[in-house]
Parts: structure tokens; sequence; C-alpha cells
């Protein structure tokens, strides 16, 4: 690991006073970027730490949703009894990921901003565009098993790696940020994320020094919730596809739907293409077909990750049998 | 730096790149505690920091200092073994041993998480009520990897002290 300065920030304003340049990082559980910085696929020369702010708390908002600190822990995020009550998708999603003692660490700020398991960006003899711009990609023609089919380019075929994340997607998150300049910005989890294009090492949109400070849910949503995730090993491996859906039926017709997709794009894949082929018609395999073929439309696979799009079509299927089925 | 382990404070001055797990066996003599991937992927270097188990290696001594860490030189001793070390060693729950301080601190933190109720990815609802039978103790147990495949073993062990 290569050496830094290291400070503790007291208070939201301080942490964002003492960043601003590209080298300076803010560190809250850290299980992902010290991971990162022992390999030396990040090497910022200064920490700011922001562990010990007072971001972590879940509120009730006045609009009948939840106000997550960005330094509450995937554990505590899981287990608090309004998320498990109101919104089953993201408990079932946080629950999904990593192990127990990382999600005791792991922040809900820091987890949005969680990076890619890509073999090559963790290898720093490959070529690789996110962790050195220009240099090339070797997943495209190399082992891209876990890779992306949605939203790549000729630059990066990284997935975001996250749950957490996908749970959100779907239920329309708005992340709030402080800026080096004092001004707050709320920002819908919609437009968070950046495909990677020509700048795969730029993935959200926040500016160098702005910090994640909560985490807004919108009132919850109707209808049934669930988070399926499909990987190598039972537990405590990343998603080679997930899916948080949020179904509601009504007379017989689905009335809302909102679809959520882990493990196919460089961020949480949310398509309103999907819903539209759903919403309004009956629940039936031909417009669950229609989803999925408007999920794929332009999904291509890279050789090893070829078997992404039969499975995340039958993934989606069976979530939307089990979300429209019998008493929805 | 100041730091509290296992209820006795210590001072050490470290290089600011010391992981809490570095912190403990390179500088206090603290050595039950083991180092097996370094990347948080093992669960070998698990210790309980303010009651919450996580792993040292993924953490910096520094951002430490005023937390409450308990090893497994905090949990039991040769002559006074906490239950779950008498529940491993009369399950045969090891063969090298090396992954064992972490499982049995993961697992003395892991019994609390489900006390609180705290549901898991196998748990059919989430509403509490946890029963911590095979199922619930391997999905709870999973960031614990044992080389040696002792896992029967172990769940047999964890399930003598908390389980149905």
């Amino acid at each position: 690991m290569k050496t830094f300065d290291y400070a503790r920030a007291d208070s939201p304003e301080d942490a964002v006073a003492a960043a601003g340049d590209e080298d300076t990082y803010f560190i809250a559980g850290g299980t992902n970027l010290l991971d990162l910085m022992k390999l030396q696929v990040e090497t910022p020369a200064r920490l700011v730490d922001i562990s010990r702010l007072d971001l972590n708390r879940i509120e009730d908002t006045d609009e009948g949703g939840l106000r997550i600190g960005a330094l509450v822990a995937n554990s505590d995020l899981a287990a608090d009894q309004r998320v498990r009550d109101r919104y089953e998708v993201l408990s079932r999603a946080l629950l999904a990921g990593a192990s127990g003692q990382l999600r005791n660490k792991a922040s809900t700020g820091g987890n949005l901003l969680q990076r890619t398991r890509c073999y090559y960006f963790y290898d720093t003899a490959s070529r690789c565009n996110k962790r050195e711009p220009g240099t090339g990609c070797d997943a495209l023609e190399g082992f891209n098993r876990i890779h992306a089919v949605l939203g790549t380019s000729d630059h990066c075929i990284a997935t975001h790696p996250g749950d957490m994340p996908v749970a959100m997607r779907a239920l329309g998150a708005v992340i709030v940020t402080l800026k080096k300049d004092g001004d707050r910005r709320r920002i819908p989890i919609h437009d968070f994320y950046r495909l990677p294009g020509d700048t795969p090492h730029i993935e959200t949109v926040l500016q160098p020094g702005e910090l994640i400070t909560h985490v807004e849910l919108p009132p919850a949503p109707a209808g049934r919730q669930l988070y399926r995730k499909v990987r190598d090993r039972a537990s405590y491996a990343f998603a080679l596809v997930s899916v948080a859906g949020i179904v509601s039926v009504e007379d017989g017709r689905i009335a809302s739907a909102a679809l959520a997709f882990g493990g196919l794009g460089p961020m949480p894949w949310r398509d309103a293409a999907v819903e539209a082929a759903l919403v309004g018609n009956a629940p039936s395999s031909a417009a669950f077909e229609a989803a999925a073929d408007a999920l794929l439309k332009d999904a291509r696979g890279y050789g090893s990750n070829d078997f992404k799009l039969p499975l995340v079509r039958r993934t989606l299927i069976a979530c939307l049998r089990d979300l429209t089925g019998d008493a929805a | 730096m100041q730091f509290t382990i296992n209820g006795q404070s210590h001072q050490a001055e470290v290089d600011i790149r010391t992981s809490l797990l570095d912190l403990c066996r390179e500088h206090l003599g603290l050595t039950g505690s083991k180092k097996g991937c370094d990347h948080g992927q093992c669960g070998a270097c698990t210790m309980i920091v303010n009651g919450r188990r996580i792993n040292s290696c993924l953490t910096l001594a520094v951002m430490h200092q005023d937390d409450d860490i308990v090893t497994i030189e905090g949990i039991g001793t040769p002559e006074n073994l906490a239950p779950l070390q008498r529940a491993f060693v009369s399950h045969d729950a090891f063969q090298c041993g090396y992954c064992t301080p972490g499982q049995i601190c993961s697992a003395t933190a892991m019994i609390e998480e489900a006390k609180m109720g705290w549901p898991s990815h196998v748990s059919g609802t989430l509403d509490g009520g946890v029963t911590l039978d095979n199922e619930e103790i391997s999905e709870r147990m999973s960031g614990n990897i044992c080389r040696c495949a002792a896992y029967p073993n172990i769940v047999d062990a964890i399930r003598e002290v908390a389980g149905a």
C-alpha cells in the first residue's frame, strides 16, 4: 500500500473542506477502498475519515418515506424494522450481499460507490481503461464471464457489483449530497450513475469533494416486492444476475411495475420499456416474455458471458410469476 | 495512538497504513487473530468491535482509537474456555485450526445478531424470531472460510451453544 495523509473530519462541512482534489478520498467503512489500496489499484494521497460523522440514523420523512444517513451500516439498514416492513426488496438485497462481517462495516453511501469486480480492473498488470484511462480493455476479449451485457462500450464492459443499489434503483431513491461550496444536491438514483462511454473511470455524477450525506426513499410502493440473486455459490458471492422487483396487480391487470437489475450493466439497470411492456396487461407468459424482450433488445454478450442473456430472461419471468401469482 | 483491546489500554506508534489486524499481531503481541487472505474474503481475522464482528484486515487501526475491541484472547483462555470454544473442541470443529479464532469471534457476535432478531438471506420472513438451524448458521457464517472443510462440525458446535 502506498502511504497517505490521514485526517478525521468532525462534521460534513469539515469533510468537504478537506476534500476536493482527485487524490483525496473519503473513507467510511473502507471495506472496498482499503482492499483496492492494498493492491495499489487505488493510491490516494490523502484520506478524510468520515466514519465518526453524525450520519448514522434512519429517520421518517414528512412525505412518509425514510431518510437514511450515509454512514448507516448495511446490517443496520437491513435489520431496521421500517425497512423490513415497508421496503422488503431493500432488506432482501442487503442480506443477499457480502458477509456478516462486511455488512457490519460497509456504509450506505460507500455501497453506492462500490467499484467493479472486473478481474482486469483488479490486476494492475492488465490493461484497464477504468483503472488507467487510455490503456485499453483486456476484458473485451478475455475472461468476461462476470461482465456486462447492457450499457457497455468499446472501452469498458465492467459491471456494477452491488445489490443494495439495485433495490434502491427499483425504489426510486434520491441521493442527497453536500458540495464543496456548501450547496446541497438531491440526485435521483436514475441520474446518479454514468455509462462508461469513453470515460469508464468516471462512474457517477458526483463532483470532486462532493459528499453523500443521506439517501432518501419515497413512501413505500404498492404491491409485492422481491429481490432474487443468481450466483455461483449460495452465499457470499457477487450476482451473475439479480432482479429487484416491485409489482402491483389490480382487477387482474398489472397496475404498476418497478424492475431493476444487477449483474447486467455498468450501473444498477432499469429500463422504462420493460415496465411499459407489463403495465396495463394481465399477468401472462406473453407479457413476461415481452418484458424480457424489451430488456434484452440492445443486449450483447462478449463470449464467456453470453449465458447471461437466457439466464436473466428466465430469472425475470420467474420473478414476475412470483410477483403476480395467485392473490396478487 | 491509544487503543482499548479486551478491556486493556494499549499505546502504540504505528505506520498510518497499519490495519487493525496488523496492530494486534505485529505490535501488541495478540497473535490469536489470523491473517488469511488480508482482503476480507476468508474471515480468519474477525474481531468484535463495539459489539459487531468485522474483518480486522480491512480497517485501519487509526480509525479505531476510541473503540471497544475484542479479539479471541478476550473471549476465553486455555484455562477458562468460552462455551463456543468448548463446543469446538468437543465437536472436533477444526483440523489445522487456523480459521478457528475467526470462526469463534464471528459466531460469538453472530449469536447476538440472531438474538436481536436480525433476519438473514435464508430467513423465510423478515419478522424476526430467528431459529439458528443448520441453514441459518451456514448462511450467517459464510464470511468464515475453513480450508480443511470442517464445516459440518463447526455448524454442530455453534448449534449446540445457540441453536435449535
